[in-house]
């Protein structure tokens, strides 16, 4: 009996590489006037829901997309989470 | 020499495969069809150019869905034959998101999508756009991206200098590499990059959209006879 779960993905840049979405937005919050930001980095978060015979098989399908596609390992790190399951069919 | 036969690979949001076709074929002179993402066979061609544009939307990354296309396979297998596969623009994402160029294309430092005349400089002409071109040439050409700052860490960046290449970078008309000329922050002002065995390469800026003075000007041309002599010999 297959079940749906649900997974994260996070993609950020890596720590190295300059971010110029992040800055901008530090840039944007110190000229409204938000005082105290020193950093800000901008990633993203991708939600999946995928049916699979079990957490781990969800979880292993999702860490192969991941490191396949959703993240370039040249620019970004990511970390993948699988939930528990949602909807049992 | 007989004419050569590309194919220009054209997937969901590709927006300048006419201009490629008409630049091969009445300024190249060579033969040339476009071919959709989902034909799994480039028999009979003999070189591939990929366009610009924005396959598949660009909705995760730039050229990151490109590599599912059925088109990709016999693309890889013609890079992998020592044949000539090209790309432009987003042919440049494509190719490095499919694995077949080095480096990856972060946001360009100002944020904006860049749209404007640049000046590149021709670093070396082992290269299917460089082979007609001299060591030091500067070419004007236009650019039109918004993911066109060239990463690569520190040591891969080494190793690519090392082995020659980049084949052309961001410079001023003569030549000098200055910020202001950086149009995207692209580290070591590259442009454009080959592979080791040099068959396969690519540039940010449009070669195609560059041919006749009524375009706004000329430097695709000598691209384009790249194109040409490399393939011939």
């Amino acid at each position: 009996m297959s079940s749906s779960f649900g997974a994260q993905v996070l993609v950020r840049l890596r720590p190295s590489i300059y971010d110029p979405q992040g800055e901008a937005i530090r840039r944007s919050l110190a000229s409204a006037g938000v005082e105290g930001i020193e950093s800000v980095r901008q990633g993203k978060l991708i939600e999946l829901e995928v049916r699979a015979d079990s957490a781990e098989e969800a979880e292993a399908r999702v860490r192969e997309i991941a490191a396949r596609v959703l993240a370039n390992p040249v620019l970004e790190d990511h970390v993948v989470e699988v939930g528990p399951d949602s909807v049992a069919s | 020499m007989a004419r050569r036969r590309f194919a220009i690979p054209v997937f969901p949001g590709t927006n300048c495969e006419e201009d490629v076709l008409h630049a091969l074929r009445a300024v190249a002179g060579q033969e040339a069809e476009l071919v959709w993402h989902q034909e799994r066979s480039l028999a009979g061609f003999d070189a591939a150019v990929i366009p610009g544009g924005f396959a598949h939307g660009d909705y995760l990354r730039a050229g990151a869905l490109a590599r599912f296309s059925p088109v990709m396979e016999p693309l890889a297998a013609m890079a992998e034959s020592g044949r000539l596969v090209v790309g432009i623009c987003n042919g440049f994402q494509i190719l490095q998101e499919a694995g077949l160029l080095p480096g990856a294309m972060q946001r360009n430092r100002s944020l904006a999508y860049v749209c404007r005349d640049v000046w590149v400089r021709t670093e070396e002409t082992g290269s299917p756009f460089t082979a007609a071109l001299t060591p030091g040439e500067t070419i004007r050409l236009p650019v039109g991206h918004a993911e066109g700052n060239f990463h690569l860490p520190d040591r891969d960046l080494e190793r690519l200098e090392a082995a020659g290449q980049v084949i052309f970078r961001y410079s001023e008309p003569d030549g000098s590499l200055t910020e202001a000329a950086n149009p995207n922050g692209s580290r070591h002002h590259i442009a454009g990059v080959r592979n080791r065995r040099g068959n396969v390469a690519a540039l940010m800026p449009h070669p195609d959209r560059a041919w006749e003075p009524a375009l706004g000007g000329t430097g695709g041309l000598r691209l384009f006879e790249s194109l040409v002599r490399w393939s011939e010999s």
